[in-house]
């Protein structure tokens, strides 16, 4: 597209614009990788292998492996509900949809320990039961899921409604059950949406910090999770450790970032929406 | 023919029963139980209390700092994010591709990630910390390091909001307005602003939002002085620390019902911006 500003004004926006951005953006990410291999690549694996450091990594990929499923058929059936479907309350339940982002992380986990902590509600019966939910890793996935569930629902349902019922509609009619019209209709539909939701959503899940450091106890070695690892590091003037950690983290945001935007590049006009 | 039962989804899609049944099950157990919790608690805590400790100096002081901070780097971020929008949807440059690729970033970063990268920057041994330092300015463990943290978090929040309105806008309408006479400044003010407006009222609205909450970028470059640079969710978390429940609850309802506030504004807002789309 070409527009009618003389060149050297383009250039200055231009210039101005992404200097903006490798200042709020490139640089802290650089800062990151520098500040991982400031004392040599030794230093950076040890610091990765040490055994809370695994113990971290081990405790997110298992909360976000609970979180993410679970946090999917939640979006495919809430999406297909209000997509497919006409219901008063409906403007209500996508608010509800939407709230986990507008509340503070923090008071995400504040929650579920009012609600699961000794305290709380349920506290003397879980006791009793000798079930721990907070500060033990049930009560990190639910604080997890609560932050993450809007973002495939979020993807889902604008591109389910952009794509009408017709198609399942016709299925229907020619005698599919319920079951296979989802599966052979609406999920090829869907794919590329649900995959860019998956991303968002799994993100999220392991770089999820306010929520889960109130919710976790902050046990070293059994309820840390690689953020929040990265917190204990970092308090502790361990630096080196703590970016080296944090690095692996940036790298899983860029492939993220890669992912997303190949998605976007091949896919965008089958993802609703345009952009986030 | 009326039907007296027109809440009946009429589709001859199956599993409405299933999904609805499902999806406000799940709703129910992950956000209304859990978010009704705080009100009860609260309530429980008797009007007296509540005020004391939501209200109190040191409170309304994180409050101002956190709002403060909120409103400056979402502002910060609808000046810059409507020019980062503008470019890149109007011009064409080199590694185009990779910085729309890049404003993302502060979506896909942990936020602890952000926090400690953040601080090192700036803190007077950093980067850019010891170039500002001759200068006098402390970014670092001061207010100002909030603002920087809360323009990366919201960051991305106006550039995508705004980006398919100008891009809708198309350059027909430019050229229109050209065509007739209109200067480049005039036709900036009074074609393209008007039209964008709730776009990046949205934008800073969400920017801002999620400003008021952010924990993992902010605790790290605040100061986290008491009633000079402490933030509003770690006076909860210290609260918790302190297994003083009602307090940190009453802090928490006071955040839930700005958020809440905020939350709706942003509705409203984006009610509007498709009003407009569709004018």
């Amino acid at each position: 597209m070409s527009t009618h500003e003389p060149r050297w004004l383009r250039w200055l926006l231009v210039g101005v614009a992404l200097a903006f951005l490798a200042l709020n953006l490139a640089l802290p990410l650089a800062a990151v990788f520098a500040g991982a291999l400031a004392k040599g690549l030794a230093a950076f694996r040890s610091a990765i292998a040490e055994q809370d450091a695994l113990a971290a990594m081990r405790l997110t990929l298992t909360v976000a492996a609970i979180a993410v499923p679970l946090n999917i058929v939640f979006g495919l059936a809430a999406s297909w509900a209000v997509a497919k479907f006409d219901f008063p309350g409906k403007s209500i339940v996508i608010t509800l949809i939407d709230l986990p982002l507008a509340v503070s992380p923090v008071v995400s986990g504040l929650i579920y320990v009012l609600l699961f902590g000794l305290q709380g509600w349920g506290g003397d019966w879980l006791r009793a039961h000798d079930i721990r939910i907070v500060f033990a890793v049930p009560g990190i996935v639910l604080a997890t899921m609560f932050v993450t569930f809007p973002f495939v629902a979020r993807e889902l349902i604008p591109l389910m409604l952009e794509q009408g019922r017709t198609d399942e509609e016709a299925a229907r009619s020619l005698g599919a059950s319920g079951w296979q019209t989802f599966r052979r209709v609406t999920l090829p539909n869907i794919r590329w949406g649900l995959l860019y939701g998956v991303l968002l959503c799994n993100a999220r899940a392991m770089g999820e910090f306010g929520a889960v450091s109130v919710v976790s106890g902050h046990i070293r070695g059994l309820t840390n999770t690689l953020p929040l690892h990265i917190e204990i590091l970092y308090n502790e003037y361990n630096y080196v450790a703590a970016f080296a950690v944090a690095s692996l983290l940036a790298g899983l945001a860029l492939v993220t970032l890669v992912a997303k935007s190949l998605l976007e590049w091949r896919f965008g006009d089958q993802l609703a929406g345009a952009g986030h | 023919m009326w039907s007296l039962r027109r809440w009946r989804p009429r589709s001859i899609l199956p599993g409405f029963g299933l999904t609805f049944g499902f999806s406000l099950f799940y709703l129910c157990i992950i956000v209304l139980i859990p978010l009704s919790a705080i009100f009860v608690k609260t309530a429980g805590l008797g009007w007296h209390d509540f005020i004391a400790v939501a209200l109190s100096r040191r409170a309304l002081l994180a409050y101002r700092l956190r709002f403060g901070a909120a409103a400056l780097a979402a502002a910060s971020n609808s000046i810059f994010g409507l020019l980062v929008a503008w470019v890149l949807v109007l011009y064409d440059f080199p590694g185009k591709r990779i910085v729309s690729a890049l404003v993302d970033l502060p979506f896909a970063l942990p936020t602890a990630v952000a926090g400690i990268a953040l601080t090192a920057l700036y803190a007077p041994t950093g980067w850019i910390g010891a170039l500002l330092a001759p200068l006098g300015i402390k970014v670092a463990f001061e207010p100002l390091g909030v603002v920087v943290a809360l323009t990366f978090i919201g960051l991305p929040f106006v550039v995508r909001t705004v980006e398919p309105v100008l891009a809708d806008l198309g350059i027909d309408v430019e050229e229109a307005a050209a065509s007739l006479g209109a200067g480049r400044w005039q036709t900036f003010m009074r074609v393209v602003l008007p039209a964008i407006v709730p776009a990046l009222a949205t934008g800073f609205a969400l920017a801002f939002a999620r400003g008021v909450g952010e924990f993992g970028s902010v605790i790290f470059i605040a100061g986290n002085l008491p009633f000079k640079s402490e933030i509003a969710p770690l006076l909860i978390v210290q609260q918790l620390e302190q297994y003083n429940y009602a307090g940190a609850t009453a802090i928490a309802a006071t955040m839930l019902f700005a958020s809440f506030a905020v939350l709706l504004a942003i509705n409203l807002l984006q009610a509007w911006d498709r009003r407009r789309m569709e004018a």
